[in-house]
């Protein structure tokens, strides 16, 4: 939290500094008003000076314009930083979110991710304007009223500064206990946001099933929960305001009694116990404004955590220098160099998500050179689409290395990697935005480059009999085409920029086999400097690559041609002869 | 349009009163917390003076005993006072939580009734920001603010009082400053008030993108769109921010400006009251008991007048949550609607036609009839209307014309639930929550055993997976897990399906992403599963459907060929053409 404040606001702190002065002027403005009501009443009544008395009052209204108008100056400077260090806070949030890797993204998970970006920023930005508002005036007001009350009596304004330590106490000793029943809150409220986000994808299926009163009360007891704890959370919270209460009427309760003797002893007067009494309620609101920066520091500081946890996170993909002889062993130099030709190469990979248990991928070695098309089939499970992961970075490999165009996956940057790739993964996101927009990306493709995207991918015909075209508004997710019609804007954006690399993670499951079947020969025919690589469950899909990877429970069983897979691999040929029906 | 606004903001205050209203008991109690404390603590300043009264008289002559007295009293009022307003806050805490959870959960059986259409075009991220973030800003204003509102009221009567005791003449001060103060809040409160709500909907806007984006974030990496979508990202942030800081520009007016009229009066009170002190009519004790109340009076209309701007934000943010909970529901059932029950599962559609959008029909005059235990395949290229159909039979969407029977009583006559309950159903998008795999599969059958699940499982041929998970059939599935497959997922939705004792079956593609080696092991047991059961399949594999009792070739909405794989091969139409695609 103290990071974030440093980081973000440190740039404001000149501007700070001057609405601070200004806050400050303000409120000296707003506590210089009942000062010249005491001189009125002490002084200028006794002159009998009708005139002078107008004067003075006039003086009154001036201070007060000039302590509202510098107040609202103060005020909106205050919620011009505090947005502009929101805005900075979301972007390098977003930037930061973005850009985790994807072990990262799984361990924080999306929903939380979401909640940070969205409710914790939120919290974030209501505190650093309420701050910046009552945390001047407060001070100022606390300061300045116990600094005159030291003038008019320090035995008295004693009593007084014996409070303040016990209320200091008590605001820090609830927040102390509030900040974790925050963090808590929190959770629960992730655990909140997840199931209606749950709930909104699976709509249909709950409907299906009528289990929409189960829903409803499982909805309840996370409702409950979060109801729950909100309240015993407020309960905490609002100790601070009444026990404040009591200490400081007590210590005016002191203030009496030891007034009570120094005027007997005749060392005070009783008008300045009089006056005590006023610069009693400034103080006390003065206090109760503090203890509500607590409470929205409270809140704010846990947000705040949460935030920089993501933004100190290290990047643990980083860009390595590796040469040739720093891998592999002395035996392997001269494969070395040949696999360096290669535009796809694995060498011993193993991999697991988990780091625990089975390993998704074992020991796996292939190689495909520019323009070839290799073929993955296997089980579900058996490690087709964490293959594609390794290839573009998305994990790092556990053992073994991985070559793409010859250099090592991880010596690249991570968009001149990227570059190489056009990829339709399982399940790709469609966003709400035009088709155009989809295939493109915002990526800098002409409108000729967009049209044979759409050609190739089989999707211009469907394109044409939109309304607008490619300018076609679609709905979230894509809700307003059919799964094939969805894979193949998705094939248009792999193939808008001419990748060097083409991956095809089981995207033409929704299409028919004559679609198919036509768009792969036109991406071969179009795309010959293009190497494909088609992750598919159709043995029609991949029967014509260059190399067809079997694979099951990750580990390689056959390699080869369809032809040399039909005669020496069992797995590939039974299921190409179910498939096919020969 | 501004009055339409208008009646809304008053609607939505009606509304929030309705829900305040059932707690009216608990809320009656807190008005006796709220007005004893604050009489308790207005009888402070009371026994203050009395006390210094005491002490007037001077050196060595200060009457100690009541000054302990009326000291005594003080303490107590206080103590009493403070603990009254700890109850006060309890209580309100309460009373707004109930509300919070009374909202929360009506906008939740909301969402449960909404038709399935609504989701198509409403981002989550809104639909959360509603139920989560609108809620609590409503909440947080009726926890704090109403409490606040209430001190005011009571507070400002009181001091009212009291300085009417005081002197009647120097109160006129106030008939000039309060309409002041009135006006000037309410032109703000004009000004800020839409401002407040586009703050509302911009934030829904960027939380709605986020969550869009968030989720498609490997897709993004991968195009190396990271700049691309900062930059997309940066503009509705700054529209965000932008409108948070318009509400506020005009919000945080408010505050000073009810200070200022303070400050104003105050002013007025001394000039006036020195005034009335020359002309003999008041003492300076009275003025200083006078501008002591005074500060009473308006110290927490300050308070009430920052408030103000917060309660702006509560009546925008409560007005979205209204919006949601007032959009039109599925129609309900019809009055004398019947409860499915042991359908035989034949099921007749005759001449239906329906259009998502009016006058945009896509299926056209469609007619077929599906007798009990058989297996009907449909069948035609992406786009034709395969899933529309499904969206008719599970009565998603109501057709426009034609009827759909179920044993030959028509769909519109049943309840929804039970005409859904007797379809069991696999979609292309599979759906698992968070929780482990056993009360996933068992969520669509109540008290389903142990037994039960694992068979289904082994016969999804999902159950030695399952087994080979470190906590077996208690493995939590995470949302975004990466332990699990896309085709697991679907194995697993497959097994929940099979455990339903339902007599119609649906299958959405749902096993166009599995291997077929696995799909024929599925199809063999899905076959002997399905015994009995009228099966609606969609599927683009040929080869999972040639055991089909009827095919129905779907073109632009309409079947065009109709009968089994035999007799279509037969017909050198559509189908036979489709059917040899797949040997190109």
């Amino acid at each position: 939290m103290k990071q974030i404040i440093l980081k973000y606001l440190k740039p404001y702190f000149p501007r700070m500094g001057v609405g601070f002065l200004i806050k400050f002027i303000g409120t000296i403005m707003d506590l210089c008003i009942p000062y010249i009501l005491a001189h009125i009443i002490d002084t200028v009544i006794l002159t009998k000076n009708k005139g002078l008395i107008f004067g003075w009052g006039a003086l009154m209204i001036v201070c007060s314009l000039l302590a509202v108008s510098f107040n609202i100056i103060a005020n909106r400077m205050a919620s011009r930083v505090s947005g502009d260090a929101t805005e900075n806070i979301r972007h390098d949030l977003f930037s930061k979110t973005m850009r985790l890797s994807n072990a990262q993204t799984d361990f924080y998970t999306k929903p939380s991710l979401i909640s940070r970006m969205t409710s914790d920023t939120y919290n974030l930005h209501q505190m650093l304007g309420r701050i910046q508002r009552l945390g001047v005036r407060a001070p100022i007001l606390l300061v300045g009223g116990l600094c005159v009350t030291f003038t008019l009596d320090y035995a008295m304004a004693c009593v007084l500064l014996a409070v303040l330590p016990l209320l200091g106490f008590i605001t820090v000793y609830v927040s102390r206990r509030s900040i974790p029943m925050f963090g808590g809150l929190q959770e629960a409220n992730d655990r909140f946001v997840r199931m209606v986000r749950e709930d909104i994808a699976g709509i249909r299926v709950i409907k299906a099933l009528s289990k929409t009163d189960y829903e409803t009360e499982k909805f309840r007891s996370i409702n409950r929960e979060v109801v729950e704890r909100e309240r015993k959370n407020g309960m905490v919270m609002s100790i601070i305001n009444p026990s404040m209460n009591i200490l400081l009427n007590l210590g005016l309760v002191g203030v009496i009694l030891v007034g009570a003797y120094r005027v007997n002893a005749g060392t005070s007067e009783v008008g300045k116990i009089l006056a005590f009494t006023t610069y009693f309620t400034i103080i006390l609101n003065a206090m109760m404004s503090i203890s509500k920066m607590f409470t929205i520091l409270s809140k704010a500081i846990a947000s705040g955590n949460r935030i920089w946890y993501v933004l100190e996170g290290e990047d643990d993909m980083r860009v390595m220098e590796i040469y040739g002889e720093a891998m592999g062993d002395e035996g392997s130099r001269g494969d070395s160099a040949e696999a360096e030709d290669c535009e796809i190469c694995f060498d011993h990979v193993t991999f697991s998500y988990l780091k625990k248990g089975e390993a998704n991928v074992k020991d796996l070695s292939f190689r495909i050179k520019k323009g070839e098309t290799l073929g993955i089939i296997g089980e579900i499970g058996s490690g087709k689409s964490t293959i594609i992961n390794l290839m573009m970075r998305m994990y790092d490999a556990d053992q073994g290395r991985i070559l793409i165009a010859g250099k090592d996956v991880r010596s690249y940057e991570p968009s001149e990697l990227k570059q190489k790739f056009g990829v339709v993964f399982q399940n790709d996101t469609i966003f709400e935005d035009t088709i155009a927009e989809n295939v493109t990306l915002g990526r800098k493709i002409s409108s000729k480059q967009l049209q044979d995207a759409l050609f190739y991918a089989r999707a211009s015909e469907f394109v044409k009999n939109r309304d607008d075209k490619e300018g076609e508004a679609l709905n979230i997710k894509g809700a307003n085409l059919s799964g094939g019609q969805k894979q193949r804007v998705l094939i248009a954006r792999a193939l808008a920029a001419r990748p060097e690399i083409l991956i095809l993670d089981d995207s033409s499951s929704a299409l028919d086999y004559r679609t198919d079947a036509e768009m792969r020969k036109g991406i071969r025919e179009h795309f010959q400097d293009t190497t494909l690589v088609i992750v598919a469950q159709r043995v029609s899909s991949i029967r014509n690559a260059d190399h067809i990877l079997v694979l099951e429970d990750g580990v390689p069983i056959g390699y080869g041609t369809h032809e040399e897979l039909m005669e020496g691999c069992d797995v590939y040929s039974e299921i190409s002869r179910s498939q096919m029906g020969a | 349009m501004n009055t339409e606004k208008k009646r809304y903001s008053k609607r939505t205050i009606l509304r929030l009163g309705q829900y305040m209203w059932q707690y009216k008991w608990l809320l009656a109690l807190a008005m006796i917390c709220t007005l004893g404390s604050n009489l308790f603590s207005l009888i402070g300043p009371k026994l203050t003076g009395l006390s210094i009264g005491a002490i007037e008289s001077g050196r060595g002559a200060v009457d100690f005993e009541k000054v302990f007295y009326y000291a005594g009293w003080m303490a107590l009022f206080y103590v009493v006072s403070a603990l009254m307003s700890y109850g006060l806050h309890v209580l309100m805490l309460t009373i707004s939580r109930k509300v919070v959870y009374r909202m929360r959960q009506d906008v939740f059986e909301k969402l449960m009734t909404l038709p399935v259409g609504y989701f198509d075009v409403h981002q989550t991220g809104d639909i959360i920001s509603r139920i989560s973030y609108d809620i609590d800003t409503v909440n947080a204003s009726l926890s704090n603010d109403l409490v606040q509102l209430l001190t005011t009221v009571i507070t400002v009567t009181g001091a009212l009082l009291m300085m009417l005791s005081i002197s009647p003449k120097l109160v006129l001060v106030f008939a000039f400053t309060v309409p002041l103060s009135v006006l000037i809040t309410k032109y703000i409160t004009g000004k800020t008030r839409p401002l407040f709500r586009q703050r509302s909907a911009k934030l829904g806007e960027l939380n709605g993108f986020v969550e869009e984006m968030i989720s498609g974030q490997k897709t993004l990496k991968a195009y190396n769109r990271e700049e691309y979508t900062q930059g997309k990202f940066d503009k509705k942030n700054k529209t965000a921010v932008e409108a948070y800081y318009r509400a506020e520009y005009y919000g945080s007016v408010v505050g000073p400006c009810v200070n200022f009229i303070n400050n104003l009066s105050l002013s007025l009170i001394s000039v006036f009251g020195a005034l009335l002190y020359l002309a003999g009519s008041m003492r300076i004790g009275d003025i200083s008991s006078f501008v002591l109340y005074s500060r009473k009076f308006s110290g927490p209309i300050n308070e009430a007048a920052n408030i103000f701007s917060e309660l702006q934000s509560a009546l925008a943010a409560a007005e979205r949550v209204f919006r949601l909970i007032e959009e039109a529901s599925e129609p309900a059932d019809a009055e004398n609607a019947i409860v499915l029950e042991g359908a035989r599962g034949e099921v007749e559609l005759q001449s239906v036609n329906f259009g998502y959008l009016p006058g945009k029909t896509i299926i056209h005059d469609l007619s077929f009839r599906a007798q009990p235990g058989k297996l009907i395949a449909i069948v035609g290229p992406t786009g034709a209307g395969k899933t529309t159909l499904i969206n008719l039979l599970m009565r998603f969407y109501d057709p426009d014309s034609g009827t759909i029977t179920v044993d030959g009583k028509p769909n519109a006559m049943m309840t929804r639930s039970s005409l859904r309950k007797a379809y069991a159903m696999v979609l292309q998008d599979t759906w698992l929550f968070y929780g482990s795999i056993y009360e996933n599969l068992a969520y669509g059958k109540e008290g389903a055993t142990r037994e039960d699940v694992e068979a289904a499982a082994r016969a999804a041929h999902i159950h030695s997976f399952i087994k080979r998970l470190p906590e077996g059939y208690d493995t939590i599935l995470t949302d975004e897990g990466t332990n699990i497959s896309k085709g697991q997922k679907q194995l697993l939705t497959i097994a929940r399906a099979m455990l339903l004792d339902s007599k119609m079956l649906i299958l959405d593609e749902a096993t166009s992403n599995v291997d077929t080696r696995t799909e024929r092991q599925i199809q063999k047991a899905m076959l002997k599963l399905m015994e009995g059961k009228t099966c609606f399949v969609i599927a683009h594999r040929l080869s999972t459907i040639e055991n089909a009792d009827l095919i129905l070739v779907v073109n632009d909405g309409e079947v065009v060929e109709q009968g089994t794989h035999g007799e279509l091969m037969e017909r050198q139409g559509v189908y036979r053409r489709l059917y040899n695609a797949q040997f190109e």
